[in-house]
């Protein structure tokens, strides 16, 4: 574990080291800067579906999936206030409501 | 001309309303990682070896889920390509710095630091000490990120699990992406990726982020030819 984690940072230092010492201005062209720009977009969801829609069997969970209700409400409150403790946070408020006082 | 330290503590304050959302990821990451049964020095090491917050979390996610080194370095790498965009703007502002600086700052280089000073980079570009101004915003920013990092690991021995503090995970990444919610084409790249994710999530070795993203990547690739024919 330690080896990966030093990887890891290894990999996480060489990819901004590269951009400060190497990466010029019109190295990359206006094609590639373009899908660059979506990577969060494309690399996060990624992350947050599985967690939010599978249960913990590792299968799809959408009938009385509290997680589904709250991240609703999250982006909901991220999209109009674009705030991002806010979004963390009416998610967490809205998930706790749902499982400890709703029993959802 | 300003004087090295003033554009040091320039630095550190224009980063400041940058933090508020930066203490409470770490403090989140410090305590999943004890939740998920990582040691406090291994999880603490994370923080200081790698120190960026969404690799961290990736790299927790996918090795307690029992995936290989090699799937959840790869899994990294992904998350980090992003960082590549940055480069062909901030560069150009460092460019006669020698190797001693750039190896520095490239350690302070977080999503939040290249915002603040790319911003005083592009108004103050005569300045020969600008590079001042992202030392002092990512050593604040680095700084921070240890501090809550170590509070969460304490806070970890002490939350019940029943509070699920694990799905704020999820919220955490989602946070990330709001500035691009009223963006329908990111919007359409985010589903592919989610759904992707969701649809081959048990394809073997924990393979999903790499093999989502990438399909969510040639989405963006042909919403990106698309762009430029509308143009």
């Amino acid at each position: 574990m330690w080896s990966t984690v030093f990887l890891a940072g290894l990999i996480t230092y060489f990819t901004r080291f590269s951009m400060i010492a190497f990466v010029k201005k019109d190295m990359l062209s206006e094609k590639t800067r373009i899908v660059l720009s979506y990577v969060p977009s494309a690399v996060f969801p990624a992350i947050i579906f599985p967690l939010v829609f599978l249960d913990v069997n590792e299968t799809l969970e959408i009938v009385g999936n509290s997680k589904i209700i709250a991240a609703i409400v999250a982006i909901l409150f991220g999209f109009f206030s674009r705030n991002v403790l806010i979004t963390i946070f009416s998610g967490l408020i809205s998930y706790w409501v749902l499982i400890f006082l709703l029993k959802y | 001309m300003k004087s090295k330290s003033k554009i040091f503590f320039q630095g550190a304050s224009d980063i400041s309303p940058l933090l508020i959302p930066v203490v409470p990821f770490g403090i989140i990451f410090g305590v999943i990682g004890i939740e998920l049964g990582f040691s406090p020095l291994l999880t603490y090491a994370m923080s200081f070896i790698i120190c960026g917050g969404a690799s961290q979390i990736v790299l927790l996610q996918l090795v307690s889920g029992g995936a290989s080194s090699l799937v959840a370095l790869t899994s990294v790498s992904v998350v980090n390509s992003r960082h590549f965009l940055y480069g062909a703007v901030v560069s150009e502002y460092l460019d006669d710095l020698n190797l001693y600086w750039k190896s520095i700052l490239s350690y302070l280089l977080y999503d939040q630091s290249f915002a603040v000073s790319y911003q005083y980079f592009k108004k103050n570009s005569n300045n020969i000490n600008r590079h001042y101004h992202l030392l002092g915003s990512g050593i604040t920013l680095w700084f921070i990120w240890q501090i809550s990092t170590l509070l969460g690991i304490f806070l970890g021995a002490i939350i019940p699990d029943e509070l699920g503090l694990s799905f704020a995970i999820p919220l955490t990444f989602l946070s990330l992406l709001v500035q691009d919610f009223k963006k329908l084409d990111h919007v359409f790249v985010m589903l592919v990726s989610g759904l992707t994710a969701v649809i081959f999530y048990t394809i073997p070795f924990k393979a999903y982020i790499i093999l989502a993203a990438t399909i969510g990547l040639l989405a963006s690739l042909i919403l990106s030819i698309f762009k430029k024919r509308k143009i």
